[in-house]
């Protein structure tokens, strides 16, 4: 494992860590209820982080075997 | 003939004539028919995968789910989100360990990992095992949608049957070329009909997504978020980490893979894939829409709830268009389903009679084997026997027994052997049946635990199970292959 591919471990805890740490309908984000709206945040930092370890890793520069 | 028939008519023949010319230009041989030649950029890899998101049972079920359940709903979007990340790591060794051995199926994969067919055969089976009920799912959300939306002109019968006659026909023509084809109109017909519907029934009926919410908080208390016991936080988690890793192991999406041109397919769909897993949010929307609008829906008729809605809100030709978007997400997977299906039947388990058979004579036999896998469908479709309903439960747990053996075999010194595989993959599978088909949960068993315990997903039982023999027979049977070379 290449350092920058422990990148990828955040989104497994930081999409499951909100409805552990908080469970109940409000704040509302975006209008949807707290657990829902926070997987649905996630969601979207999990395809930044992922865009972020793509650009980095070595595995797809265009020389790369 | 109301109109909303006829635009869904039109869609099954567009379906039909999309999967033949999908053929164009291509020699039909084991190379194109079951991977595409190995040559899929990342678009249609993507729309391959999607198909796997995107099926009856999505946009029936999902709907369904947030409407009858509420909160539990919620594990839909995270897992696959999460297998995605998972497969940013897993597809491309498989993708190229498939390439160097020409692999034409999953089981292919065990047998040459593991260097053995009778390990191969059990893999077949349990496929075989998860597969079918997964194609009677799709035909089964094909008759309730054409029932639904057609407003009962035609009979679920006839539907399951054209339905099944056009995925046989451009299946056996132009083999994964035809589901390949068939998804891009079907992505684009249900990325417009779920936005659609996702953002204009909240706002018409509730005022937008937030008063919705708040409304059915009012009229239904905790329903909108995890139950303190049960379907709970610790379901929820289990649940998702369980079916992340089972993502990849679906035979037919492990195939999909198989057809990427290069393994920066995987990498680069790792990002897009997430974003796409979004649009359930709006099929969600649209169930939870439902909840006070088309209330006292029950058990399996909770699936029609988002048809129940449409047809009370729209005019005959917009529950027409949503018919077609539907008839399209039965169709397509239905298509890659039965495809896998023929192809490993025909490789795998009649190759263990015909050992030195061609590629030519695998695809051959493959493609008659297309219907016989569809009639079968369709009967168990047709009778609408109880027992698929519980075998289609089982198949997610099943071939998620597939995962440790094949991360084993993707490590530099696989620690398991063929024996260990085996029997890892037998006790997990027998695990799963026995603690599904007795309802058995993880607080039935330990009931002194705390809840956190006692909510966790029962699944993990049986890979637990599965990964403790895994390694322990194949310690054993490593040491006597040693100790027998010595």
């Amino acid at each position: 494992m290449r350092l920058i591919h422990w990148l990828a471990l955040v989104p497994f805890v930081g999409m499951l860590a909100g409805p552990i740490v908080h469970n109940d309908l409000h704040p509302l984000i975006l209008g949807m209820p707290f657990p829902l709206g926070w997987v649905t945040v996630w969601v979207v930092l999990t395809a930044i982080i992922m865009a972020i370890v793509y650009m980095l890793d070595p595995a797809n520069r265009d020389d790369a075997p | 003939m109301n109109s909303a028939l006829v635009l869904i008519g039109f869609a099954a023949l567009v379906a039909l004539l999309l999967g033949i010319a999908a053929r164009r230009g291509k020699k039909m041989g084991m190379e194109q028919w079951a991977v595409g030649g190995r040559g899929f950029g990342w678009i249609f890899v993507f729309l391959l995968l999607a198909g796997e998101i995107y099926t009856t049972f999505t946009f029936l079920g999902a709907s369904g789910f947030a409407y009858g359940l509420g909160a539990p709903a919620y594990y839909i979007i995270a897992y696959g989100t999460l297998a995605y990340i998972i497969a940013y790591f897993m597809l491309p060794p498989i993708w190229r360990y498939a390439r160097d051995h020409a692999l034409h199926s999953q089981p292919d994969f065990f047998i040459r990992k593991y260097n053995s067919q009778a390990l191969g055969a059990l893999v077949s089976l349990v496929d075989l095992i998860a597969l079918i009920p997964y194609l009677v799912l799709q035909l089964t959300g094909l008759g309730i949608i054409v029932v639904a939306a057609g407003y009962g002109a035609v009979s679920k019968d006839v539907a399951v049957w054209i339905g099944a006659a056009i995925v046989t026909v451009y299946v056996m023509v132009s083999g994964i070329h035809g589901s390949a084809w068939t998804s891009v109109v079907k992505d684009i017909l249900i990325l417009v009909v779920v936005l659609f519907l996702g953002i204009y029934l909240p706002v018409t009926l509730y005022g937008g997504i937030g008063p919705m919410f708040e409304k059915i908080d009012a009229a239904k208390p905790g329903f909108l978020v995890f139950a303190a016991s049960g379907q709970s936080v610790a379901w929820f988690v289990s649940t998702v980490l369980l079916t992340a890793v089972g993502f990849f192991m679906w035979p037919h999406s492990f195939v999909a893979c198989y057809t990427a041109k290069d393994e920066r397919v995987f990498r680069r769909n790792a990002i897009v894939l997430p974003i796409y897993q979004l649009v359930l949010l709006f099929v969600f929307f649209v169930g939870f829409a439902a909840v006070l609008q088309v209330p006292g829906l029950k058990g399996a008729d909770t699936n029609l709830a988002l048809f129940k809605l449409v047809t009370q809100q729209f005019s005959p030709a917009v529950v027409g268009i949503i018919g077609a978007a539907g008839v399209f997400t039965a169709l397509v997977p239905g298509s890659l389903i039965t495809m896998t299906a023929a192809m490993l039947l025909a490789k795998n388990v009649a190759g263990l009679v015909r050992p030195n058979a061609t590629d030519a004579q695998h695809v051959g036999l493959a493609k008659l084997l297309v219907p016989v896998v569809m009639l079968v469908a369709v009967y168990f479709t047709l009778t609408g026997s109880a027992t698929i309903v519980a075998m289609l439960l089982l198949g997610y747990s099943f071939v998620t027994q597939l995962f440790p053996a094949v991360i084993a075999s993707l490590t530099p010194r696989n620690p398991a052997t063929a024996v260990g595989v085996f029997a890892g993959i037998l006790v997990g599978v027998a695990v799963t049946a026995i603690l599904t088909f007795t309802k058995t949960t993880v607080g039935s068993l330990f009931p002194e635990l705390p809840e956190v315990v006692r909510d966790l997903n029962v699944g993990i039982i049986a890979l637990v199970a599965n990964v403790v023999v895994m390694v322990g027979v194949s310690a054993v049977t490593r040491s006597g292959v040693e100790a027998a070379r010595a």
